[in-house]
This record gives structure tokens, C-alpha cells and sequence, in this order.
């Protein structure tokens, strides 16, 4: 699904990601775990295209293809998603508008034909229910007002109804109280399917305790330093970041 | 740029090219000799077969004219217009009508259904005779039907000048007076032809009017002249132009729209203007000088104007209210965008000389490109406007670094007992809600119109509903190639 060999990526000219290699395959989970200023967030936007992120070496191959050759929006398209930290708000514009407007544009570009607003609504409602994203909030404006965790449960949603083949997500955990967090992992774990392959990135353990993982990665200094199963999670939270990373050394 | 946009402007500028060399060459009749002097503001009249006081009105009205200077206040920058150097009328149509829509330019069409303009209305747009192939002259027929049975006066003014002259004579120039500024007077003097609405008491007008239904008004040229009067407790919704591009060879647009409302009666005026813009180096374009004004003289009424501008090289105008009647409302909704070359100086005149008036404006300017974006507002509250309320919000959206945006509010109270609030905002589009857009799908150029569409919401809701949906496309449409 995804192979990263040896990437090395620079913002405003500065150095983040210095040899990063990964490879994730269809129907797996992986964690990537690191300390503030590891490069995990600069990870997720080169995957997902953001203009900035420059790649200086390496290469990123997504299903076969080269990443690098693709828009964002045509990532989007080839089944990339970005649960992002920090959701951003859009004025004026309702969240069922911006949830139409997406999904169409993705068909669009597929080729495949466009949904009426009575489908898209009958789709969004049935996976709103359990992820208890209310009528309410699909009037109002996109993340305009929104909680932390209502923003974040709508980046859930999103995903939900994308149905990417490879869904990055970026903190998701942060900002949530534990019945949050345990909504939103609900809503991950119900995702998980052979076909599809999934990123978490976090800073903290305490997500994994929902959303186990087939594989750790340890992020620092912009490369992986350490990897294992499921149990490098607790090992991590059990000795810390700085430790971890010495003994990696 | 996308090839969308290219497409439009090419198209617009190919017509605009066609139908200046045909305006030079073609036409042998029904034009006046070049320059502006009695003789050319006789020859309008006696063509038009009007009355010997209408002639006496437009004299008055180019003497007072010879005498005037062109306003330099407005932050619009142009090279000097000279007026002899114009033909001041001829007769719109030089080319026999077409007979279908394959002979209609296929670019042309491409642009119209991107817009979702029906079928009809395309016919109507792109000259072709729609009694010819479409049943929509029936359609019109119903539509007059309708209202000739509400007592609704919807015409041609050159029309009302023969057919209704105690009313025309009663309204004309009261709102707009013919010395009231350099381009009005101009107008005063030459205009070639309009609408008159009347509304007579108590009616609400059983349908929303629209020059859509009134093909020639649409090719009137430069100088229109529209009078719409709501009679006591009347309600009128009027929408002017259209949002397809405008094929227009003029240089100046000067019109004059005055709005009468009487007791209890409500007047609603919508526009969208796309006229030609200009190219993308800032070459062509229309200069759009326009004088609009609505007068609240009874009591209770209510004047609302709706503005969607994103068209001409220049735009220059500020509908405006008077608000004479006590406890008369006036409301004043605009959306102006300006992309590449394009100056848009705009805004309105809240005037309030009743007790408890109310006025409410909201601003919406976008600018990209090159272009400077003004809001220019005067609140004025007289002496005896006793409890006058104004709200006003202007917000100003900037696509890119090269662009400007300038809000200039004047507020004059002479009354205490008034209130006045005023407040503005100025934002960029961020690049995070661009990529937020981008990854979950849009493109680029749709994610800056969903995200445009989101600030002016307000301003669109406004529109009535089908002309809404053409808006929405529209202000897409207008900021192609901003970004990126």
C-alpha cells in the first residue's frame, strides 16, 4: 500500500524528515510515536500534499505510484485520508454543504457519477448516528464553534464516508475526554478492513489502548529509531521518550 | 488560468470585437451623428416619438450637463472619456436574428449551461429569435396576462413616456434629480430606453419581475433608465440583468434607476453584473457609472437593494435610500469582487429624514489579483430623524498579496438620540482552510469558491432563490486562476 524509503523532507528550507523509511501494507495498523518536533505532523502533510513540504530526497510509493507526482486533491481521490490535528473552520459554509461538495468532487474525479443531496444526506445520517455527530451540528458552519471533540468526531465521520484505503490520522486523541476517545476509537476500529491500511499518530500511549496496533514505529529527529508490535507502546509510556531513543542509539 | 475562464473572457472578447466593428460599419440606419450637442439630444427624442415635454426634460437636462465636471472623488482610476468622440444612439440589433441555437457560437452555449442558465433564456441571451423555435413566447403571453389582471405596469419607459405620461411625468427625475451628478444628468439627456414598473394600491405583484421576459431591454445599451413606483401598501420584487456574460461593445455604462415607495409599500431590487471585465492585463472592460436610488416617501415603506458585482473594468455606484417616511426601512446587501485589473468603487447612501427609521448594510468585498476592492458609505441622520437605528458590517476578503481592499464610511448625526454601529473586518484566505479543502477532495479553484460562497452567504440569501444558484456559480466563475 504504502512504501517510504529514505525520505528526507524540508520546510522553509529547514530540515525535518532525514531518511525516513516505512512500509505499511493493506490491512494493517501501524502507530508512529515521537516526541514534540520528531516530525510526525510534517509526516502527514507530505502524505497528504501540503504545499511547503518539500521533498529533497527519497521517494514515496502509494500503491505503485509516485506520491510525489499527485495534487492533494487527487490523493484525496486515490483514497488518501488527513484526520487533522487541528480541523480548520469555514465560515458561511454548512457542514453537509462541505460534505457534499467532497464527495462529489472525489466521484467527480473517479469517474464515477455524482450523488443527489437525498443520498448524500441518507449516507451521512446513518454513519452520524454512531459516531453521534447530531442534525444540528451537519447545519451548521464547518467546524465554526465546534468543541474539540465535536471537530474531531467530524473528522471520524469524514473518514467514514471517504472510506479511504490509507487514513493517517494525527493526533486524534488529543483534546478528547475519555468518553470522546472512546467514541472515536469505536468509530476507527469498525474501519478496519483488509483492504484498507491505517497511520495513527500520537504522542501518547493512550490511544493504542483502544486502537491496537500491528506495528510501532518510534519517530526522532526526523527517522524511525525504533520499531516492534503493539507492546513498544508500553514500553514507551513505561520508560519515556528519551530512554527509548538512547537505547535505540 | 483554467481553461474555463480563458474560455469565457476569449468569448466575451471575441463578440465584444465582432460587434465594435459592426457598430462602425454596418449600421446605416438609425444612428445619430458623432458627439453629444441639442441636435443629438433632439434626434433621441424625435426618434423615440416622444412627447415635446419629455424633449424639453432632456434639453434641460444636457444644458445643465455641458456645464458639469466629471467627479474625480472615487478611488477609480481611468484614462479621460471623451463624450464627442461616442455615438449617443443607434439601433441596437445589426444582425439579423438567428434562427436556432446551432447557429449560435458553441463557446458561448459552454458558458451558459455552466451556469445552469435554461434553455430558453440561453435563446433569449445569445439573439436568437425564441418565437422561432422555443414556446416561450406563450410563456410571455401568460406572464402579461397575469399581470395586466393585477393592474401591474411593466414596460418599456419609452413605452410608458407614450402610453402613460401623467405617471411618468409624476415620478421621473423625483428621486434621481436631472442635476444630480455629472453621469445622472448625462443620462438625463440621452437615455435611450429602460423599464417602468407601477404597482398600483395594495397589490402585491403577483410575480417576480425581470427584464429576462423583456429580451429587448437587455440590449437598451448604455444609457438605461429605470423608474419602478410601489403605489400605497404595493409589493414589487424586480431583478435586474443577468448573470451570463453580457456581450456588450460599450465602453460607459451610465444608467439611472430610481425606486418610489409610497405608504406601507416595499420595494426589492436584486442585480447581478458580469459585464466584461477586462482581460487579464487589465485591456477592455466596461466602465459602469451607475446612479441608483430609492426614495421610502411613505410612511412604513421599505427600499431593498441586492447587489451581486463582479463584472466591468470599473464599477462606480451606490444605490441608495432615502428615508423619508417615518419608520421607513432601507437595506443594502452587496457582494462586489474585483479579480486581476478590475476597480470597484461601491457602497451606499442611508439618508434618514424620518422618526425611527432603520437601515441596515451589509458589505461583502472580495478582491483578487490586482484589483482594489472600496466600500464607500455614508450614514446621514437629520435633525428630525428622531430614534434613527443604522447597522452597518462591512468585511473584506483578499485572495493574494497584490490586491487592496479600502472601507470608507462617513457618519453624520445631527440628531442624539440616533444609533449608529458600524463594524469591519478585513481576512485572507488562509492556507490552511485551502489544503483542508484540497485533501478532503475539492480543487483548487472549488475550494475558493465554496470558501467565497461561505463569507458572502449572508448577501446571497438575500437573492431571490433561482437567481441565488446562478450567483453561487457565478462568483466560482469570476475568481478562476486566483489562486495558485
Amino acid at each position: 500500500m504504502l512504501e517510504i524509503k529514505n525520505l528526507h523532507v524540508a520546510v522553509d528550507g529547514k530540515d525535518i524528515l532525514r531518511g525516513l523509511s516505512l512500509r505499511v501494507d493493506a490491512g494493517e495498523v501501524h502507530a508512529i510515536m515521537g516526541p514534540n518536533g520528531s516530525g510526525k505532523s510534517t509526516l502527514s502533510y507530505v502524505l497528504a500534499g501540503r504545499a511547503g513540504y518539500e521533498i529533497t530526497e527519497g521517494s514515496i510509493r502509494y500503491r505503485g505510484k509516485d506520491l510525489a507526482a499527485l495534487a492533494p486533491e487527487e490523493r484525496a481521490a486515490e483514497g488518501i485520508f488527513l484526520a487533522m490535528q487541528y480541523p480548520v473552520e469555514i465560515p458561511g459554509v454548512t457542514t453537509m454543504m462541505f460534505l457534499k461538495s467532497a464527495i462529489n468532487a472525489q466521484r467527480r474525479a473517479r469517474g464515477e457519477t455524482e450523488l443527489d443531496a437525498v443520498a448524500i444526506l441518507k449516507a451521512v445520517r446513518k454513519k452520524a448516528a454512531t459516531l453521534n455527530v447530531s442534525e444540528e451540528m451537519l447545519k451548521r458552519a464547518l467546524n465554526v464553534g465546534f468543541s474539540g471533540g465535536e471537530k474531531k468526531r467530524l473528522e471520524i465521520l469524514q473518514m467514514a464516508l471517504f472510506e479511504p484505503r490509507l487514513a493517517i490520522l494525527d493526533e486524534t486523541d488529543s483534546g478528547l475526554d475519555i468518553d470522546a476517545l472512546r467514541l472515536v476509537a469505536e468509530g476507527v476500529n469498525s474501519m478496519r478492513a483488509p483492504g484498507r491500511a491505517m497511520l495513527l499518530i500520537t504522542h501518547y500511549q493512550r490511544l493504542l489502548d483502544y486502537i491496537v496496533p500491528d506495528r510501532v514505529h518510534v519517530l526522532a529527529k526526523g527517522r524511525i529509531v525504533a520499531e516492534g508490535g503493539k507492546e513498544l507502546a508500553l514500553e514507551l509510556e513505561a520508560k519515556g521518550y528519551e530512554q527509548i531513543i538512547r537505547d535505540a542509539a | 488560468m483554467s481553461s474555463a475562464a480563458l474560455e469565457t473572457k476569449q468569448q466575451v472578447a471575441e463578440l465584444g470585437e465582432k460587434y465594435k466593428y459592426g457598430f462602425v460599419t454596418d449600421i446605416e440606419m438609425e444612428r445619430a451623428p458623432k458627439g453629444l450637442n441639442e441636435d443629438t439630444v433632439r434626434f433621441i427624442s424625435g426618434k423615440k416619438g416622444e412627447p415635446e415635454w419629455m424633449l424639453e426634460w432632456r434639453l434641460g437636462a444636457f444644458r445643465r450637463w455641458v456645464s458639469m465636471k466629471e467627479p474625480t472623488w472615487s478611488k477609480v482610476h481611468y484614462p479621460s472619456i471623451d463624450y464627442q468622440d461616442a455615438y449617443y444612439f443607434a439601433a441596437p440589433k445589426n444582425q439579423p436574428k438567428k434562427q436556432s441555437l446551432d447557429e449560435v457560437d458553441p463557446k458561448l452555449l459552454e458558458t451558459y449551461n455552466k451556469l445552469g442558465i435554461p434553455l430558453s433564456e440561453q435563446m433569449a441571451l445569445a439573439g436568437v429569435a425564441v418565437d422561432a423555435v422555443f414556446d416561450s413566447v406563450s410563456v410571455a403571453t401568460t406572464f402579461k396576462e397575469k399581470l395586466n389582471e393585477a393592474g401591474v405596469i411593466f414596460c418599456p419607459i419609452s413605452e410608458a413616456i407614450r402610453d402613460y405620461p401623467e405617471l411618468v411625468r409624476k415620478y421621473l427625475g423625483t428621486v434621481v434629480p436631472v442635476t444630480d451628478n455629472f453621469f445622472a444628468t448625462l443620462n438625463s439627456a440621452v437615455f435611450s430606453d429602460g423599464t417602468f414598473v407601477y404597482v398600483p394600491k395594495g397589490v402585491r405583484c403577483p410575480m417576480e419581475l425581470s427584464t429576462y421576459f423583456r429580451i429587448n431591454a437587455s440590449e437598451t445599451g448604455q444609457f438605461e433608465r429605470t423608474l419602478i413606483v410601489a403605489d400605497e401598501g404595493a409589493y414589487v420584487s424586480y431583478l435586474e440583468g443577468c448573470t451570463a456574460p453580457k456581450r456588450d461593445e460599450n465602453q460607459l455604462h451610465a444608467a439611472v434607476v430610481e425606486l418610489v415607495a409610497l405608504d406601507h409599500a416595499e420595494i426589492k431590487y436584486s442585480t447581478v453584473q458580469n459585464w466584461y471585465p477586462g482581460d487579464e492585463d487589465g485591456k477592455g472592460g466596461i466602465y459602469n457609472f451607475v446612479t441608483k436610488r430609492g426614495d421610502c416617501r411613505g410612511a412604513r415603506s421599505k427600499i431593498s437593494w441586492t447587489q451581486v458585482e463582479t463584472g466591468s473594468a470599473i464599477t462606480w455606484k451606490y444605490p441608495s435610500c432615502i428615508l423619508r417616511g417615518d419608520e421607513s426601512v432601507g437595506e443594502f446587501y452587496s457582494i462586489a469582487i474585483a479579480n486581476n485589473f478590475q476597480q470597484a468603487d461601491t457602497g451606499t447612501k442611508m439618508i434618514h429624514l424620518g422618526r425611527n427609521t432603520r437601515s441596515r448594510i451589509i458589505s461583502k468585498g472580495i478582491s483578487a489579483g490586482r484589483a482594489q476592492n472600496t466600500y464607500r458609505g455614508l450614514v446621514s441622520v437629520y435633525g428630525k430623524a428622531d430614534n434613527a437605528r443604522n447597522f452597518t458590517q462591512c468585511d473584506s476578503l483578499l485572495i493574494g498579496s497584490e490586491c487592496g481592499a479600502h472601507t470608507v464610511p462617513y457618519i453624520e448625526s445631527r440628531n442624539p438620540s440616533a444609533r449608529v454601529e458600524h463594524e469591519a473586518t478585513t481576512s485572507k484566505i488562509a492556507e490552511d482552510q485551502l489544503f483542508y479543502c484540497l485533501q478532503r477532495g475539492l480543487g483548487q479553484e472549488e475550494a475558493v469558491a465554496l470558501i467565497v460562497n461561505g463569507f458572502c452567504k449572508e448577501v446571497l440569501q438575500q437573492l431571490p432563490m433561482e437567481f441565488a444558484v446562478e450567483a453561487q456559480k457565478l462568483v466560482g466563475i469570476s475568481l478562476e486562476g486566483s489562486v495558485g
